[in-house]
Parts: C-alpha cells; structure tokens; sequence
C-alpha cells in the first residue's frame, strides 16, 4: 500500500509532516484473512454451493419414483458407478465440513465465548470432520468397488 | 471507559417493525442445527447401513416412503434444505452481483426454482405409489405381492 504523504502535490512552506514507514506488504496484520476464519468462510461458501446444485438434481431424479420403476433404476445405477462413487464421497465430504463448520458458525455467533474460541473451534471441525471420513470413506469404497 | 454518543447520522434508521434480513439470517442458523441431525440421517440410512449405495432402487425407496415416519422426514429435508440452500445462493448474489437488473433475475430464477421443486418433491413424497399396477413384479417392493 503507498503511503499517503502529507502535502504532496502541493507546494507547501510548512515544515514537513512524519509520516510513519509504510507498512511491510504482509496480510497478516488484518482481521482475519489468510487465516482459520477466511478458509473456514470460503470453504463453507463453495460447499454449500455445490450442495446445493447437487440437491437440484437429487430432487429431480428422485421424482422419477413418480415415473416408473424403470425410469428410476435406470438412473439410480449411475450413482453405483465408480465415478459416481468417488463423487458421492466427495459429496458427503463437502456435507460434512459445511454441517460441522456451520455449528462452529452458530457457536460464534451465540455462545458468549464462541469468538474468542473461534480458531480452536475451526481446528475442531476440521478434527471432527477427519474422524466423520475416516469411518465412512472405507465403508463407502467397499459398497461401490466391493462387487 | 469512554462512553460513545449515540450515532446522530440522517441515515440512522429508526424504522420498527419486521426485519425480514434478521429473519432469513436466524433461519440460517435454525434450519442448520436441524438439518445436522435430518442430513447425517438421511446420509446413514441410505449410504451407510445395509449395503449402502448399491441397495438403492425403486423397491428400496417404495419401502421407505410407504411408512409415513420417512415421509415426515423426507418433507421436512426437503422444504428446510432447499430454501436454506437458496437463501444462502441469495446472499451470494447479492454479494457478487451489482447489476440491479441481473440481481433481479436470479432472484427470481432462485424463487421460482425452489418453489417448483417444492411443490413437485412434498407431490412425489404423498402421491407416491410404491406398488404401481401393472409393474414389473422384479422391480418393486416383495410386500406388494401380499396386498
Ligand atoms: C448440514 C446442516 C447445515 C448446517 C448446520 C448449515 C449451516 C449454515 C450456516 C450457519 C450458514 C451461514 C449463514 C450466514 O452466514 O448467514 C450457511 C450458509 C449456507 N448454506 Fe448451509 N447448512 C447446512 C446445510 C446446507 C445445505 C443442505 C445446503 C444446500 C442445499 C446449504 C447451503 C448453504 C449456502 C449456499 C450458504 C451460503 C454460504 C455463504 O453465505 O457463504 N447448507 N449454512
């Protein structure tokens, strides 16, 4: 960031104003960014996007129960593909970071020492979510790949 | 400590009566922690338990939208899910587009969508009929055959 410096441009007499050194180019300085709370905001936002594009389509085809069994099983054996198995896990992965971290935001926002305790409660979700994908990862895989 | 004066700007809204803003932010936060337990429920039933992803077909779906408890769930997933996914789009919206003519369309295109897929999944959920005439034996629930 330029520092402003004082009476520049202008032809001044008065003596001339100190102006502190310009600040060394790091972010690290401001509220929260390239911190636990910038990666916890945008990574809440893109997973709830995709949620919620995702949550379209499911609508859609679960509907097709409405169709005709045909119609339905013919589109429910995509989702038992292996593309579509790892997109499932990528799925649940995204559900599960926005449902913990949106507690952690509820947390902040209502719990009298929730912003205090924001960037430990960020590790905690990430800590939660961890555990949540060790136990459904293995489980999932084996009921796509598993034959 | 100091005290601050009141804020004495023109623009200083005085206006009473509902703020629909604070509304939409506290039913973010409401649907969230009642979405944590309908999603991680949803998500065990039909990925976790049994056979996870590959049991999922017609049958499968008829036996749970003919007992009416899942059929409470599946509304209530669906009506708190949808509209906190598109009130959260709204507010991307409005934070990323600045044309007010833009803004307005995709409003209106969130409004629209999220009221058509209500009406057509709270349809799907109580005009379903799991043992359709006429259908494929094979392909739907074995307790049709005892009606
Ligand atoms: C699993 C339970 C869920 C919880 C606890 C949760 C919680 C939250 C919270 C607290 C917010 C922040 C609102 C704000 O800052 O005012 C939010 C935003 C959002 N949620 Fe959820 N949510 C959940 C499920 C979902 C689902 C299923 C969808 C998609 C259909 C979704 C889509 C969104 C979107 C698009 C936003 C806006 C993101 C942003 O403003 O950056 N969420 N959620």
């Amino acid at each position: 960031m330029p520092a402003k410096v004082a009476g520049a441009g202008a032809s001044s007499s008065s003596a001339p104003l100190t102006v502190p050194a310009p600040r060394p180019p790091v972010i690290a300085g401001t509220l929260y960014r390239g911190h636990e709370g910038m990666w916890s905001w945008v990574l809440h936002r893109i997973t709830g996007v995709a949620i919620y594009f995702f949550l379209l389509v499911h609508i859609l085809d679960t509907a097709l129960v409405r169709v005709s069994p045909e119609a339905y099983n013919v589109v429910i054996e995509s989702y038992k593909t292996p593309i579509m198995g790892l997109g499932e896990l990528a799925l649940v992965g995204a559900i599960g970071f926005h449902a913990l971290n949106g507690l952690r935001i509820i947390l902040v926002d209502f719990w009298s020492v929730g912003t205090r305790h924001q960037r430990a409660l960020f590790w905690g979700v990430l800590g939660l979510w961890a555990v949540l994908m060790i136990g459904f990862a293995p489980r999932h895989l084996i009921h796509v790949f598993g034959g | 400590m100091t005290t601050i004066d009141a804020p004495r700007s023109s623009a200083a809204r005085t206006r009473s009566g509902m703020n629909l803003e604070k509304w939409g932010w506290m039913y973010m936060r409401a649907s969230g922690v009642v979405l944590v337990v309908l999603i991680f429920g949803h998500l065990f039933v039909n990925l976790v338990a049994g056979d996870g992803v590959s049991q999922i077909d017609f049958a499968f779906v008829a036996g749970k939208l003919s007992d009416p408890f899942w059929q409470v769930w599946d509304t209530l997933l669906l009506w708190l899910a949808l509209i906190h996914g598109a009130n959260g789009m709204r507010t991307l919206v409005n934070d990323y587009v600045t044309k007010p003519k833009v803004r307005s369309a995709l409003h209106f295109a969130l409004a629209s969508s999220t009221a058509v897929l209500l009406i057509l999944g709270t349809l799907v959920i109580y005009t379903f009929d799991p043992c359709p005439a006429g259908a494929d034996p094979e392909l739907i629930a074995s307790f049709c055959s005892t009606l």
